[in-house]
């Protein structure tokens, strides 16, 4: 038996029939959203790479879900409705996270009923206060302000200092096409550090890049970035 | 009548039948089933039941753990289209190289109790084959600790009572990661001597596996402590993870006793292999000859053609021009990155040199001329361009290049085009490439040499190599035994072993003032390339994050910087030849090279603090509470 088209027309009209039937469960609907910040101000980290976990107990297995943090530190996730608890692991982020007595990161409990917004309160090592960024005949300036947050026990020491540029809004250590940076020790004013970075050949050529200051903290893997700024130069 | 007849016989049958015992006709043995007394009955059957212990020895790099375990970190370029996501990759997940296989410790921790409780064995036979499991044990924990740090340690074969309808019983918490080590170190110490002392007995346990394990371990857990102090972060309060610093010097000392204890022949005359009188011959030899003339390889994995043992390394990674199985080769490309910190003769780190002072093309009338000079251990690990294989010699070279500095190319290889001005077509790029994207090709303009097997056949999907792949080396012994002196601060003897091993490639030897911590880091970068080390050794030193930084890699930083420990390799670069055509001048039809990185390296090596130790599966932690997250994750 030859293989017609309207053999195939027949199938397909079964199974889009028996397809009709609707699912067991409606998809979630409640948005759960949020973003990092330390006095209501939000904290910038790169792409991807600092992730949060998403825990509901009840259900068997424990098992977390969850993803990263965009680079305005916002994150967001669609849910069903319940009790859930976030954290972020240990030893991710620029930042402290609230940690129990016995060391493990300690939660934050959402009881989820429709969308929500929360804020989550980190003690971050440094801030980046008043970033200026400009730009002008082929070079991107920054300047900004590095405070020290935490002080005492907890105390680290900045490694370096660097100013990305890249040709898309993505700008990290991985995505730049350019950078100026400058080591910890060589910064005499913490009130008052300036990079600037040769803006390179863009092919094709636009007269605009992304840009974004930010601080490496000794010992600390992810840096804290300030907000992407687009200049043209 | 014959009715009558008939029901008879049947009757008469049935009755005959049903007169054996009830017993004999429903308790048969079942065949297909050996139970525990027969197997450790018969010291054949045990070792087929060792066999199959053996088998599942875990590598990281392994010939028949497929070609990708040799790849990735950026010494290689993967030119296949289905692996290109090594050099896409912008990470590791947390996940990469977990191993959490306790069924192989219940079945050697099995093996051990009815080993021990069989009565029919020798007393020879019974203790070998006890030590040999123990050694498989020791392995698996060695290579469970490298990659997850302290594991929960079982040692005997847990039995789990569902009536109790409580687990916690069998539910064991990690072990310090420096208990681990002390396990397999102590493991090695006790069954040095119930293993045979022969440097023959290479693929089943010897005396001399057992100390190379032992020199590793304590190696291994040596540096982890003192290079653990430079990275905090990467520890739990438990120890399950990390191992204080005041461990690291005897650590140190165990290794370089359990490493001399090889070097002076108390486990079997070991020595490096030095038979070829071709330095670069002798070193790639030293994977293909099983011989008994090879008296450098302690333990390997051994394979056998025709017997059903083989493996595909041969097949995926020969050349493409001279591939036995066409359309399946060259998968393996060192990279630039390796190629160029083989060191030069006279003991020094230069890149290949491609352009002059002024920036200038260099131009070698012979492809290979600006390899020349180098260390020995390059031409034996790497197949350069117009190298030799199998008789033949690969074609490599990316296509001609103009006064102007324009290129004349193909996108497939080995094809023919006019040159400008004439209308005769030519052969404008090699039959192995480098064409970026094009599979199966050079396309970082290099092919591997180390574990090629230039045997006839071994190509063939059918035939396939039986290569052994060397677990432990004697060249390893004397590098662990120079780390383990320097780092204990005697120089002297670390410089006779490490020299013995540089000497063997042709290079002077070092001295007091040129031994360095980066020495020793390169020293086991090159030789042990492709060997399954790299990930151990810059975990163990710390050095991961730092090298993989996870940026791009650019030219200048590719070629400065050359033999240091710190060096960033995050992306495999390549290094292409081109033919000069400018008739009429004095370098026409010479060779230029250029570096290049391969169009499809996009992404680049990300090595993160949570990466140190692999992730330990969520439904591992919901089954067992009482194992702790890793560091970071």
């Amino acid at each position: 038996m030859k293989f017609k088209l309207k053999h195939i027309a027949v199938i397909a009209l079964c199974a889009v029939a028996v397809s009709c039937k609707k699912d067991n469960y409606k998809e979630p609907t409640s948005k759960l959203s949020g973003r990092i910040v330390y006095q209501g101000e939000p904290i910038g980290v790169e792409n991807y790479q600092v992730p949060y976990e998403l825990y509901q107990y009840g259900f068997g297995k424990v098992g977390p879900i969850g993803s990263s943090f965009t680079q305005e530190g916002n994150f967001s996730a669609m849910l069903f409705d319940g009790e859930y608890k976030l954290i972020i692991p240990n030893g991710q982020g620029p930042f402290m996270w609230k940690k129990t007595a016995g060391g493990a990161p300690d939660s934050v409990s959402i009881s989820l009923r429709g969308s929500q917004e929360i804020d989550l309160d980190v003690m971050p090592f440094y801030m980046i206060r008043t970033p200026q960024i400009t730009g002008g005949s082929n070079k991107v300036t920054g300047t900004f302000k590095a405070e020290k947050i935490i002080t005492g026990a907890d105390a680290k020491d900045i490694e370096n200092v660097v100013l990305y540029i890249n040709r898309t809004q993505f700008v990290s250590g991985g995505d730049n096409i350019a950078s100026a940076g400058r080591n910890g020790g060589d910064i005499t004013d913490l009130n008052n550090i300036t990079l600037t970075v040769d803006v390179p050949s863009i092919t094709p050529a636009q007269n605009y890049v992304f840009a974004r200051l930010s601080i490496k903290i000794a010992g600390v893997e992810d840096r804290i970035f300030s907000p992407v700024v687009k200049v043209t130069y | 009548m014959k009715k009558i007849f008939s029901i008879t016989i049947l009757a008469g049958l049935l009755g005959i039948a049903s007169c054996s015992k009830d017993s004999d006709y429903l308790e048969v043995p079942p065949i297909q089933i050996i139970p525990n007394e027969t197997a450790f009955s018969d010291p054949a059957l045990v070792l087929s039941i060792l066999g199959d212990l053996y088998n599942r020895y875990y590598d990281f790099s392994g010939l028949d753990n497929g070609w990708r375990s040799f790849a990735d970190f950026s010494e290689s370029f993967p030119s296949e289209n289905g692996s290109y996501d090594l050099v896409r990759n912008t990470s590791w997940g947390y996940g990469s190289w977990s191993t959490w296989d306790y069924t192989y410790i219940r079945e050697l921790n099995l093996f051990i109790q009815r080993d021990s409780a069989s009565t029919a064995l020798t007393e020879a036979d019974k203790t070998r084959f006890m030590a040999e499991a123990r050694f498989l044990r020791a392995s698996y924990y060695f290579e469970m600790v490298k990659r997850m740090g302290g594991v929960p340690l079982i040692t005997s074969p847990l039995i789990y009572d569902p009536s109790k309808g409580d687990a916690s019983e069998v539910q064991v918490a990690r072990a310090k990661e420096s208990d681990i080590y002390d396990f397999v170190i102590a493991e090695a110490e006790a069954i040095k001597n119930q293993l045979p002392t022969d440097a023959n007995q290479k693929s089943r346990a010897s005396k001399g596996a057992a100390l190379a394990m032992k020199t590793r371990a304590a190696l291994y857990a040596a540096s982890i402590a003192k290079y653990g102090a430079t990275t905090p972060a990467v520890s739990l309060p438990g120890g399950e993870v990390g191992i204080p610093a005041d461990k690291a010097n005897a650590y140190y000392t165990t290794a370089l006793t359990a490493a001399q204890e090889i070097i002076n022949g108390s486990a079997g005359s070991y020595q490096l292999y030095k038979v070829l009188p071709d330095l670069s011959d002798n070193f790639a030899a030293i994977f293909l000859d099983k011989s008994t003339v090879n008296q450098e390889s302690i333990f390997i994995e051994d394979f056998r053609a025709g017997a059903g043992k083989v493996h595909a390394f041969t097949t995926n990674d020969q050349p493409y021009s001279i591939s036995d199985e066409g359309g399946d080769a060259g998968r393996l490309n060192p990279s630039l990155n390796l190629v160029q910190s083989f060191e030069k003769l006279d003991g020094t780190f230069a890149p290949l040199p491609t352009t002059d002072a002024g920036g200038n093309p260099i131009y070698y009338s012979d492809i290979q001329d600006i390899f020349a000079g180098r260390d020995a251990r390059l031409a034996g690990t790497v197949l350069l361009p117009n190298g030799l294989f199998k008789g033949k010699r690969v074609d490599i070279w990316a296509g001609y290049t103009f006064a102007d500095g324009s290129i004349l190319t193909s996108d497939e290889a080995g094809q023919l085009k006019p040159l400008p001005g004439t209308t005769n077509p030519i052969q404008v790029v090699g039959k192995d490439g480098p064409v970026n994207g094009l599979e199966f090709r050079a396309q970082s303009g290099f092919y591997t040499r180390k574990w090629l097997d230039p045997t006839v056949g071994s190509g063939r999907r059918g035939r396939g190599s039986d290569v052994a792949f060397i677990r432990y080396r004697f060249a390893e012994v004397l590098l662990n035994a120079a780390e383990a002196a320097f780092e204990l601060g005697d120089k002297t003897t670390a410089l006779t072993y490490i020299n013995q091993v540089r000497s063997r490639a042709g290079l002077p030897g070092l001295t007091d003032a040129t031994l360095t911590f980066d020495r020793i880091v390169h020293e086991r970068r090159v030789e042990l390339a492709f060997e399954g080390h790299t990930l151990y050794d810059m975990k163990r030193w710390r050095l991961a994050h730092i090298r993989w930084n996870g940026s791009p890699t650019s030219k200048a930083e590719l070629l400065s910087d050359i033999g240091k420990a710190t060096k960033k390799s995050t992306q495999p670069w390549g290094l292409w030849p081109y033919k000069y055509h400018n008739p009429g001048n004095a370098n026409h039809g010479k060779w230029v090279f250029r570096e290049t990185l391969p169009a499809v390296v996009t992404g680049f090596n990300r090595f993160q603090l949570g990466n140190y130790y692999s992730f330990i599966d969520d439904n591992i932690r919901a089954a067992n509470p009482k194992i702790v997250r890793q560091p970071n994750q």
